[in-house]
């Protein structure tokens, strides 16, 4: 017991490394985690968040195996041709393109806020949101694609199974959902950032609607590969 | 210490300046706990009250019959979800989570009290769209409160349509505020603790809440998605969870669904729920149990990690409520296996009780008499689910009056007498004032001897094969006339219950006017609630100092120390042989 939890009051924040590390931090008297309470938070929320979006995949692909109708093909129904042949899966791919550019962008923020650089900070940040909003507009044209042209229904769709437009349209709806909040979050704060309102706090915050970007991102990482992949 | 001082940061603390901001619209831990608990005993009591209904209808079916069929399976569904759901949730960790949380960890306030208003007033919005499900053509869902499809959204169910939706939208918006709040709770357990308040060094409530928040954070999402589907389901005609099938003598319109997957989702959720009650229940009494038997809870390190494991291993025990769904028998297997590992940190916590109350300085108070009632009840309701988590015994008993015994003995009695017990040991603190302590013993004696004459003879009607949710039992050949009888007992047990419980509601009204002034620390506790400067404890809780902690939770009775207790904020001092916490030295 030479190394007991009181001991730690004396040697301040553990930065021992490992699992003596972890040891120290879960058995001291001090915050758990070395970040800011919103940052603990937004960790948390993800968590939940994940466990939202889990549930909706395993839903996804219960409903997919339990059917007894064909499911129809996403390298066809995902085509846009230009001109000639079409091109399997080329809108979705695009978008993942560009929601993955704008994590990029995302963590250029974040640098150049702990850089206290506000102005780069703030565009950046609306670079991020352009970029989440192109993602969403290009959404709301494959939806439109898939009702208008293609008779996709949630109840129904001409090409098999009537679960594919219900799950399509619930999981992408739900994560659009998520990014069009986050477009919105991102504003919110870049303007902020540019009002200097975080001058004395300091820019934990950029990092923060970081986190949750990225996520969003992430899960469409997931959502990518479990549906239009397979 | 650059870390602990951060929990002295005070800008986050508003400054409430009129009623409004002070009583209402406040962001205090403390107004928001009782805004929330006056609003889950309210709706409780709105549960309890369709519980009398549908007992009168169950009991004397000749002479009392006011409800139609239609009501009895509505009142059915109400009654359960409320109980579990707005009343059971929201008081535990809403209500004594948000009160306990702060004070006991020593921290001024939540972490984002600003949120922590939020979440209240949206499950205040939660509780109005349910109970709007009341007037509105069709009446609320009747589809039993686990909601299975297709029957909760097929024709011949009752309240198919604004009901169901209203009870859908309901759930998803009390998730949202339970989300608001949990996310408060988790971050201020982890991070903003008072100097010397490690985690091994909490008090069992808080670990019992945390751990119970966690699981609310990740089960509460299963029952999210549940509810979009079925909304969607109901809505626009989408088929998740509807399979084609003839009803009412036609084709529905739906097909290719899975009921099960509804089931799945359910349970995912439903059986971790069981726990979010349960934990903070298991903590809470423990607190209780010590305090009133001046004695240290025993074995404190087993109780906290009985807690984790508890909470771990719910998560994969849901599908032993789906013995007879259909699902493929190897699960019951798997399923019947997690849930008998689970009864061990459970019996462990159980002996534990009673090891600290063997040979302690028992004080029978109000609270301590509840708190000895759970450990009875609870015993009682864990061991019937041992009959159930065996997949070979469950087979006959499932939708029997057995399960309605096991179920109300281990999730409705047990956490409400824990709930009862934390009402009566922390009233002093909430008010100020002690309740008075007749109507208490009477409130206690009814209640346990009430319930036993209730739910004891629901696992006879079980053993028979009498089934639950049936408006009325009529003439069958494997019910002998005794069954009827039994039910005109328990519905007499079940009017002296709920009439008890309107002598508590007056007590502790009355005791808000009339109670004797309590001081700050009535039961010797050691704990930090029990050391505010005020009682009841004002804004900010602690004056211009934050605490500081030196010991764990239970130095009761501590040989050579002039008091049988000593506070966590005392320092240690010399020629005491104090320090029974394990791992430190003093």
């Amino acid at each position: 017991m030479a190394h007991d939890a009181v001991a730690t009051e004396t040697t301040g924040p553990g930065y021992a490394p490992g699992l003596r590390g972890i040891a120290t931090d879960w058995s001291a008297d001090k915050q758990t985690f070395h970040v800011p309470w919103g940052k603990a938070m937004m960790w948390i929320f993800l968590l939940s968040d994940t466990f939202i979006f889990s549930c909706f995949l395993t839903g996804y692909m219960n409903v997919r195996s339990s059917t007894r109708v064909q499911w129809p093909n996403p390298s066809e129904v995902f085509a846009l041709s230009f001109g000639g042949d079409p091109i399997p899966l080329i809108l979705i791919a695009i978008m993942t393109f560009i929601l993955i550019t704008s994590s990029g962008t995302m963590a250029m923020a974040v640098n150049m806020g702990y850089r206290g650089d506000r102005a780069k900070t703030a565009s950046l940040m609306l670079i991020t949101a352009a970029f989440g909003a192109m993602f969403v507009g290009m959404q709301a044209f494959e939806w439109t694609k898939l009702i208008i042209d293609e008779g996709v229904r949630p109840w129904s769709n001409p090409m098999g199974a009537p679960q594919f437009g219900a799950v399509f349209f619930m999981i992408t709806g739900f994560h659009g959902a998520h990014v069009s909040i986050g477009v919105i979050y991102l504003v919110t704060v870049a303007m902020k950032v540019l009002r200097g309102d975080y001058e004395k706090r300091g820019y934990e915050i950029v990092e923060i609607t970081g986190l949750y970007w990225h996520f969003v991102d992430l899960v469409w990482v997931f959502i990518f590969a479990f549906f239009y992949l397979w | 210490m650059a870390y602990v001082a951060i929990a002295d940061r005070d800008h986050h603390l508003h400054d409430p300046q009129t009623f409004i901001t002070k009583y209402i619209y406040s962001q205090d831990h403390k107004v928001i706990a009782i805004q929330y608990g006056l609003t889950a005993i309210f709706v409780g009591l709105i549960a309890m009250a369709l519980s009398v209904l549908m007992r009168l209808q169950l009991g004397f079916p000749e002479t009392f019959s006011v409800i139609t069929p239609e009501e009895y399976y509505q009142y059915v569904t109400l009654h359960g979800m409320i109980m579990v759901i707005y009343l059971l949730t929201a008081l535990f960790l809403g209500g004594f989570g948000n009160y306990l949380i702060p004070l006991m960890c020593g921290s001024r306030d939540m972490v984002f009290p600003f949120m922590n208003m939020l979440s209240f007033w949206v499950y205040l919005l939660s509780v109005l769209i349910l109970l709007s499900s009341f007037f509105v053509p069709g009446g609320p869902t009747g589809a039993g409160w686990t909601l299975y499809p297709p029957q909760a959204i097929a024709p011949g169910t009752p309240g198919i349509g604004a009901g169901i939706v209203l009870m859908l939208l309901s759930l998803a918006v009390f998730i949202v505020a339970f989300t608001m709040g949990g996310l408060n709770y988790v971050t201020t357990v982890l991070q903003a603790r008072c100097k010397g308040m490690t985690l091994m060094r909490m008090p069992l409530s808080i670990w019992g809440i945390f751990v119970a928040t966690i699981l609310g954070l990740l089960a509460f999402p299963a029952l999210l998605v549940a509810a979009i589907m079925m909304l969607l389901d109901q809505a626009i005609g989408t088929s998740f969870f509807l399979p084609s099938m003839l009803t009412m003598g036609e084709e529905s319109v739906q097909s290719g669904g899975s009921p099960i997957l509804f089931q799945h989702l359910f349970w995912f959720f439903g059986h971790p729920e069981v726990y979010i009650v349960a934990l903070p229940a298991f903590g809470m009494v423990s607190d209780v149990l010590a305090t009133h038997a001046r004695k240290n809870i025993f074995g404190y390190r087993m109780m906290v990690w009985a807690i984790v494991a508890i909470g771990a291993l719910s998560f994969i025990v849901w599908a032993h409520h789906m013995y007879v769904s259909g699902m493929n028998p190897y699960f019951g297997f798997f399923f019947a296996t997690t849930t008998l590992i689970i009864a061990v940190p459970t019996a462990l916590k159980v002996y534990n009780w009673v090891l600290t109350l063997w040979k302690g300085d028992l004080h029978l108070t109000v609270p301590m008499l509840f708190a000895i009632g759970f450990i009875f009840t609870f015993t009682h309701g864990g061991l019937t689910g041992l009959f159930l988590g065996n997949v070979t015994v469950d087979l006959p008993l499932s939708d029997t009056y057995f399960v309605v015994g096991h179920f109300h003995m281990v999730m409705g009695v047990s956490p409400v007498l824990v709930l009862f017990a934390a009402i009566y040991h922390w009233y002093p603190k909430m008010t100020g004032r002690m309740y008075n302590e007749m109507l208490g013993r009477w409130h206690f004696w009814l209640t346990l001897l009430g319930t036993y004459s209730i739910y004891l003879p629901m696992h006879y009607l079980g053993f028979l094969g009498v089934p639950r949710r049936y408006y009325a039992n009529g003439v069958t050949d494997f019910m002998p006339d005794s069954v009827q009888n039994a039910n005109a007992g328990i519905t007499i047990a079940a009017l002296v219950v709920a009439a008890t419980t309107l002598i508590f509601v007056f007590n502790m009204i009355w005791s808000l006017f009339r109670g004797e002034k309590a001081d700050g620390n009535p039961w010797g506790g050691t704990t930090l609630e029990w050391q505010t400067p005020q009682t009841p404890p004002v804004h900010g809780n602690w004056g211009d100092k934050l605490p500081e902690v030196h010991r764990w939770a239970y130095d009761f009775s501590v040989p050579g120390e002039k008091q049988d207790f000593i506070p966590q904020t005392e320092p240690p001092h010399e020629g005491v042989v104090a320090g029974r916490e394990h791992g430190v030295h003093h």
